[in-house]
């Protein structure tokens, strides 16, 4: 009987994407995107996701990456987690979309339409890494609130849009100016059409910076639904939830913007460190800014099994929220002794890095390769868990791959 | 925007891809009359593709080695509770994925009642807090754990 179910699904599927999608509205729709109720929709098709990716929360959609699906340097689609923290919008109509910029600092309210955007202002591309603030929450002990992500809630995509400053600057800014914040088109979980899902934003300094873009293509193409179409905020570096999604507003605020998830504890750590499982009150959580320097190895694929006295080649990438990483070692040892790897520039300012080192071990036996990053400030990553903090945000423990080596 | 040949182009891959999704409904209809008892809907016609739908959708009650299948939720006593007063704004998942003492449970739920739209749970709360600080409570690990689960291959 399940068997009959899911054929008759597949044919009223393959035909609603040719009657709906692919004629119809084939220049609004994103590639991936089907019409129907997407709470229905098996999310690895919908979605276009690798079948290694882990389903964290349908409702709403929390999906995970893993080490050995992030091995591209420029990540695609298929390998990029997915969080979102309302219902995503659907029937999107990129014709008539439209980004208000308002807010207690502007000179005056201003309506763009994408074209606008597209048309009268210079567009750029950059590579930005985008890393969930909660990536590695898992690990943390007493557990924390919240998606319990691993360690692939990471990626490294292209982005091509406009500058945030040059429209801000076409807008007009007031000297006042503190903060951006921005809106979106995803609704509430609870359905209430007064309540955003989230709604964050950042200090002018970073708006204004030349990588933050209003973005409208990822890798060279539309950005898929799941991840913005038709238009998203572009922060690098940065807790991704500052890189909002389906924007339809950008506020520039006179006070550190207080919309949803920007207040509480949402996206903040004590600002002073506590002992694990510690009450912190409100008013003694601060703002995550950059993110902390981290790595992952993403070849070979953890469980290695090696035959004795063969080399073992091992790659990855680094990152370092608003800094670089300036060396990268491997451990076989539990960090008795370190080796340095080949590391390479970013692309470009925000863009993660990559590394590579060839590998010998000593003799047969079970080993953990672990990696550890260093950035230009001489911040290591550390071994074991950093500063425990009640939502269980900024775990940037190294990573280790476990291998046999066989007699 | 658009010159002539792209668009006929577009037109002709729209026509491809419509010609290749009959071809797959037309495979998809096969299987269907072929594992179908009443493949061609003497008593109901049509219809009967999304009914057969809907009616197939996971039991809300069904239970499969102490899972509560629809929510992904443990067996237990206030099972259903949780499942009505939880589930129906977010997912089952969102629960389980969680572990937690008594105390922080009761904080979630404060919160979602301060900030996200959750009603008074009257009577019921005490059954959810029971469930969930059983079935639900925190497993400690420790600064870090071993790695586990690991799925062995043979390297090149």
């Amino acid at each position: 009987m399940k068997r009959r179910s899911f054929v008759t699904k597949t044919a009223l599927g393959s035909l609603a994407t040719v009657v709906g999608a692919d004629i119809v509205f084939g220049n609004h729709l994103p590639k991936g995107y089907t019409p129907l109720g997407l709470d229905t929709v098996d999310p690895y098709k919908a979605f276009g996701k690798h079948p290694d990716m882990k389903v964290l929360n349908d409702r709403p959609w929390n999906i995970e990456s893993q080490a050995h699906l992030l091995d591209d340097k420029v990540t695609p689609n298929a390998s990029i987690f997915i969080r979102n923290n309302g219902v995503m919008p659907e029937d999107i109509d990129v014709g008539s979309w439209t980004i208000t910029f308002d807010g207690e600092s502007v000179k005056q309210s201003k309506t763009y339409s994408l074209q606008d955007l597209k048309s009268k202002f210079t567009q750029y591309t950059y590579q930005a890494t985008l890393e969930c603030g909660g990536n590695g929450r898992i690990e943390f002990d007493p557990p924390a609130k919240g998606n319990q992500w691993g360690l692939g809630a990471v990626y490294c995509a292209e982005w091509t849009g406009v500058r945030l400053r040059d429209v801000l600057e076409d807008v007009g800014i007031k000297d006042d100016a503190v903060y951006i914040g921005y809106h979106a088109a995803d609704t509430h979980l609870s359905g209430d059409p007064k309540k955003e899902p989230i709604s964050r934003g950042c200090p002018m300094s970073k708006a204004l910076q030349d990588e933050t873009l209003l973005a409208f293509k990822m890798n060279g193409e539309d950005i898929p639904l799941a991840h913005g179409h038709p238009v998203r905020l572009i922060a690098g570096g940065w807790p991704a939830s500052v890189s909002g999604k389906w924007i339809t507003g950008i506020s520039v605020r006179n006070k550190v913007h207080d919309g949803t998830k920007m207040t509480g504890s949402a996206y903040r750590v004590p600002c002073k460190p506590v002992a694990p499982g510690t009450e912190v009150t409100d008013e003694n959580m601060c703002i995550i800014e950059s993110m902390p320097v981290k790595s992952l190895i993403t070849y070979p694929k953890t469980g290695g099994r090696l035959a004795k006295g063969k080399p073992l080649h091992i790659r990855g990438h680094a990152w370092a929220g608003e800094y670089e990483v300036v060396k990268m070692e491997y451990s076989i040892d539990f960090g008795a002794s370190w080796t340095e790897c080949t590391l390479s520039k970013p692309a470009n300012r925000l863009a993660w890095q990559h590394f590579e080192a060839t590998v010998n071990f000593p003799a047969e036996g079970y080993y953990e390769v672990w990696a550890r990053a260093t950035d230009s400030n001489g911040k290591k990553q550390p071994m074991l868990v950093p500063g425990w903090n009640p939502k269980g945000y900024l775990n940037n423990a190294c990573h280790r791959i476990a291998i046999k080596v066989k007699a | 925007m658009e010159n002539p040949l792209q668009s006929l182009l577009q037109k002709l891959y729209g026509l491809l891809l419509g010609f290749f999704a009959i071809l797959i409904a037309a495979g998809a209809l096969l299987v269907y009359v072929a594992t179908s008892p009443d493949p061609f809907g003497m008593n109901t016609p049509e219809v009967v593709i999304a009914e057969t739908e809907t009616e197939e959708v996971v039991d809300p009650d069904l239970i499969e080695n102490g899972v509560h299948v629809a929510s992904g939720l443990v067996e237990g006593e206030g099972l259903m509770t949780v499942v009505q007063n939880c589930t129906s704004c977010h997912s089952g998942k969102l629960v389980s994925q969680n572990r937690m003492n008594r105390e922080a449970w009761k904080h979630t739920i404060e919160w979602m009642q301060e900030t996200q739209g959750l009603w008074d749970l009257g009577n019921n709360e005490v059954i959810i807090l029971d469930y969930l600080s059983e079935y639900y409570a925190p497993v400690h690990h420790g600064r870090r754990q071993n790695l586990t689960d690991v799925a062995w291959y043979d390297l090149e």
